[in-house]
């Protein structure tokens, strides 16, 4: 399959009074027709600035894209001028945003909020807009479509509202689906209802999707291949497969580690130790040495590169290097790793049902 | 939305029952009387003057006789100036302060937006800190410290334009521009600080991701949503610059209703007194229901209790 969009080597830094924040140090990956890309991570490791960049939505200053390329459809993003960016946000790119309370303008009419997309880059007349938008209300399963256009956004609980900024994301069939936690902010069996309603609209329209959250559930419900982000850098890129069942970073492991299960009473959780470094100044080496009970001596002094694992699997750890020894995974992570991979696939049987 | 508004014009008439008592009874507390400062008057003239006015009845009754005139709508008449009716001289007062006062709000909150609008989207900028300086200068220093000003270079050494009276337009420019500083300084710090606040919010992020322009997301997505608290001080603002200013009006010697306020507070003309106050009270009561509503018309998420849609 084709790629869609190559990010190569993207680093963004924000100017603040203490200093540069380098909050994207070198990001690489892919992203192919169709497909749904999950990125994960902690809060700060660059998985919500990553996307933005990718939609130029990084106020400026006191953001910049300090080097690398987003390629999309071979055309380097990085290098347009705001008014072409204009011509592809909303257009080829678009964004779901977290929050649906504050994502909608609150004296502004959805019905106008969605339209205003459509006239501007279908060159649509008011009536056509207007249709195409009860339509949008319709796919994204809001019903009455035809009064609730002329609401407004306080007039809309918080799973209706996500599902008008998913209605305005999609006006114009994008083809790339920037998914910013875009259930992070709603209850599970309103979680599991939009991410089903994603589910089904990528079947519908083939967009790819970039799915951004720290929740790894959803990640086993939605993606095809996941990227863990650290500290401004991808540690461990792979298919769901390769990431739930044989991670190769300790950061990952970590992750799976923390996660709760059902099934699992009798362990307590593990957390990862410490906290994540300063970007204002990131460690010499493996920034996440210092949390990382496995960490070499060569951590602290050389950032390791990505090695390769599989044709689709790389992570960025020195244990995975000719000469490093032989470690493998804690047994209760390896443990948790099994029965949430199989937990997971339960838990989205039930979204599926409930929506 | 008829029957709110119908229902906050019958709560208007109890304030201002209410603020006519009142201001009656404290008017009553002052000493002095508006005839005293005739001293030529003898004892026996000033004991038929009282008499005919029916300031020797006792308090209450004054006050069944006050009331009973407002509600036939008479104000009684000036003690001061011949005779003449309370409502004539307001009416022919008050035109003139409502033009003044007018004219100095449109054209000090336009150029106050503006000036807060560039702040806003030049944010930091040297457009942003001259706006700043401007809007400082134009809270802390009081309009007659500019009104003097203005007088002394423009009118007086370069002689451009005409320094008092009221009539023609050249004369209301300078007073214009006094009085419009304050509200013009007070529009842009507003303006500024909540554009700044609304264009970080996260609807405007969507409002990009759609693709909009910069000027559609600025005008169709941030002022009307930075509106709100401005339209609250220019309420009480508005009353003031229209009801007249004291201050301006002696300085540049315009008939308006500030001047005949003071004149009147000075010989206790206690039915002018009255009067004038309670037009004041009318209006800002009127105000603040034309806000209420406006406050609805901006803002979808306040319309008012029982109105449909």
């Amino acid at each position: 399959m084709e790629n869609i969009l190559e990010v190569n080597d993207l680093h963004i830094s924000f100017d603040t009074y203490g200093g540069e924040v380098k909050a994207v140090r070198g990001v690489s990956f892919n992203l192919k027709k169709g497909e749904t890309l999950a990125i994960v991570g902690e809060s700060g490791s660059g998985k919500s600035v990553t996307t933005r960049a990718i939609a130029r939505l990084i106020p400026n200053p006191p953001g910049r894209i300090k080097e690398g390329e987003i390629l999309f459809e071979g055309k380097d993003l990085t290098k347009l001028k705001e008014k072409q960016m204009q011509q592809i946000r909303g257009k080829e790119i678009s964004t779901i945003f977290q929050d649906p309370m504050t994502s909608l303008n609150p004296t502004m009419k959805i019905g106008t909020q969605i339209m205003e997309g459509l006239i501007k880059h279908q060159k649509m007349s008011r009536s056509e807009a207007k249709s195409r938008t009860v339509e949008l209300l319709d796919l994204v399963g809001l019903p009455n479509a035809k009064e609730r256009v002329d609401q407004y956004p306080h007039q809309f609980s918080g799973g209706q509202r996500q599902r008008v900024v998913i209605a305005i994301a999609l006006a114009c069939n994008p083809k790339i689906l920037i998914a910013d936690e875009p259930t992070t902010a709603l209850d599970v069996t309103i979680q599991a209802q939009i991410l089903e309603l994603m589910k089904d609209i990528q079947k519908k329209t083939e967009s790819s999707i970039i799915f951004i959250t720290h929740d790894l559930g959803v990640v086993a419900n939605v993606a095809d291949r996941v990227a863990v982000m650290y500290a401004g850098k991808i540690v461990e890129i792979g298919t769901v497969d390769e990431i739930f069942y044989n991670p190769k970073h300790p950061y990952t492991w970590g992750l799976i580690g923390s996660m709760p299960t059902l099934d699992n009473t009798e362990e307590s959780l593990v957390a990862i130790p410490g906290s994540p470094p300063d970007m204002l100044n990131p460690p010499k080496g493996d920034a996440f040495a210092p949390r990382n009970e496995y960490a070499l001596e060569i951590d602290f002094e050389m950032d390791p590169p990505m090695f390769q694992v599989s044709d689709t699997h790389y992570a960025a750890t020195w244990l995975l290097h000719e000469n490093a020894p032989k470690i493998e995974p804690p047994a209760s992570v390896k443990r948790r790793m099994k029965g949430m991979a199989s937990g997971m696939i339960a838990n989205s049987d039930q979204g599926g049902e409930q929506s | 939305m008829a029957r709110y508004i119908i229902q906050r014009l019958g709560y208007m008439l109890m304030t201002l029952f209410l603020i006519a008592s009142f201001s009656f009874f404290l008017m009553k507390l002052l000493p002095g009387s508006p005839l005293k400062m005739e001293e030529k008057l003898s004892d026996a003239q000033l004991e038929i003057l009282y008499e005919k006015y029916g300031l020797n009845d006792p308090v209450p009754i004054q006050y069944l006789r006050y009331i009973g005139n407002l509600l036939q709508g008479d104000l009684g008449v000036s003690f001061q100036l011949s005779n003449q009716p309370v409502t004539d001289i307001l009416l022919s007062r008050i035109p003139v302060s409502a033009h003044l006062g007018l004219q100095a709000l449109i054209v000090g909150t336009i150029i106050g937006m503006l000036l807060g609008i560039v702040a806003a989207i030049r944010n930091n900028s040297w457009m942003d800190y001259s706006a700043n300086i401007i809007s400082v200068v134009g809270i802390s220093i009081p309009s007659f410290i500019f009104a003097g000003l203005l007088q002394y270079y423009v009118g007086v050494k370069l002689g451009l334009l005409p320094i008092a009276f009221w009539g023609t337009f050249p004369q209301t420019i300078m007073p214009t521009i006094a009085l419009a500083i304050f509200p013009l300084a007070i529009s842009a710090r507003f303006m500024r600080t909540e554009l700044i606040e609304v264009m970080g919010s996260d609807y405007i992020v969507t409002a990009r991701a759609k693709g909009v322009t910069k000027a559609a997301i600025l005008f169709k997505h941030g002022l009307r949503n930075a509106l709100i608290p401005l339209v609250t001080v220019l309420g009480p603002m508005a009353v003031s610059l229209m009801t007249g200013t004291l201050v301006i009006e002696q300085i540049f010697s315009i008939p308006g209703i500030g001047e005949q306020f003071v004149t009147s507070v000075m010989t206790d003309d206690f039915s002018i007194i009255m009067g004038t106050t309670l037009f004041f009270a009318f209006f800002f009561i009127l105000v603040i229901l034309i806000i209420d509503i406006l406050y609805g018309i901006i803002d979808p998420r306040i319309r008012l209790a029982g109105g449909k849609e």
